[in-house]
């Protein structure tokens, strides 16, 4: 699926990176302990997370994440914000709760870590 | 390629700053082609062992030096040291207090991926005097 699927199916506001959200997402990781995320590195990832602070942005970088989403309503910081933009990658939020979103995404067709071939 | 030498203070007060050395030496290396692969690799790695220098040491000094055959990352602390490395590098083991919790850290996992993603680590630690974390990766 799309970026814009993602924000299709969890109803979620984009806070930066309009013009990325047609990047391919193969696979979902859905974690607030971000060494947890770092184990195990997967391609073309989506991370949900309810983790408010740039390191969430950070994690996603080094792991060459795709796109990250807030869950449970949570707002980014200004500095989170600005991180995503200069490493363009798009900060999505949703009203929904871990468990939900994941569960949308799955059931969606999206694979959990290390189910892609 | 000659060998490139490139150094980073990593604050131990502002936690907000963690990963900015690891990302620097990820876009360097992306601009001399060094493989995606690897290249993530080495950040995941370099970046458990900044965010460990500044949660568990209050920073501390990172070296990267990158030649075509071997990328070496060093980061040194004067922190407290480890007493117990073999405890340290198990899956789970965590001295984090419940703020860095907070903060997505804690988990145990950081000196295992660490270990995981390098082809050699060395640890050199002496209690209350610091500790030195080198990572190797060889390149192909
Ligand atoms: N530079 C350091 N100085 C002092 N102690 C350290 C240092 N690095 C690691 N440790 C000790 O080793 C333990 C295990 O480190 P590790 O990186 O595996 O886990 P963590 O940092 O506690 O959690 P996580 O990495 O999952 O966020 C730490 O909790 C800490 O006690
Ligand atoms: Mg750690």
């Amino acid at each position: 699926m799309k970026i814009r699927d993602i924000v299709t199916l969890l109803d979620a506001k984009v806070f930066c990176c309009e013009d990325r959200l047609d990047t391919e997402v193969h696979a979902g990781c859905g974690c607030d302990m971000m060494s947890d995320v770092l184990a195990y590195v997967k391609d073309q990832a989506v991370l949900l997370t309810g983790l408010v602070n740039p390191q969430s942005i950070r994690t996603a970088e080094m792991m060459d994440i795709v796109c990250i989403v807030l869950v449970r309503g949570k707002e980014p910081t200004p500095a989170m914000i600005e991180l995503a933009t200069e490493r363009h990658l798009p900060l999505l939020g949703t009203q929904k709760r871990m468990f939900s979103a994941c569960g949308i995404l799955y059931s969606a067709g999206l694979l959990q870590e290390g189910d892609q071939s | 390629m000659d060998s490139l030498e490139l150094t980073y203070q990593v604050p131990g007060d502002d936690f907000s700053r963690a990963g900015e050395a690891s990302s620097a030496v990820k876009r360097t290396l992306k601009t001399l082609g060094f493989p995606p692969d690897l290249i993530r690799r080495i950040a995941i790695a370099m970046y458990e062992a900044e965010i460990n220098m500044v949660i568990h040491a209050d920073g501390g000094v990172v070296t990267a030096r990158i030649s075509p055959e071997l990328v070496e990352v060093s980061f040194a602390d004067v922190g407290p040291g480890i007493p117990d490395i073999d405890l340290a590098m198990q899956e789970g083991y965590s001295t984090a207090s419940e703020q860095v919790r907070d903060l997505g850290f804690g988990a145990g996992m950081g000196l295992p991926n660490m270990k995981k993603y390098a082809d050699d680590m060395t640890i050199t630690t002496t209690v209350g005097v610091g500790t030195t974390v080198l990572l190797q990766f060889q390149i192909a």
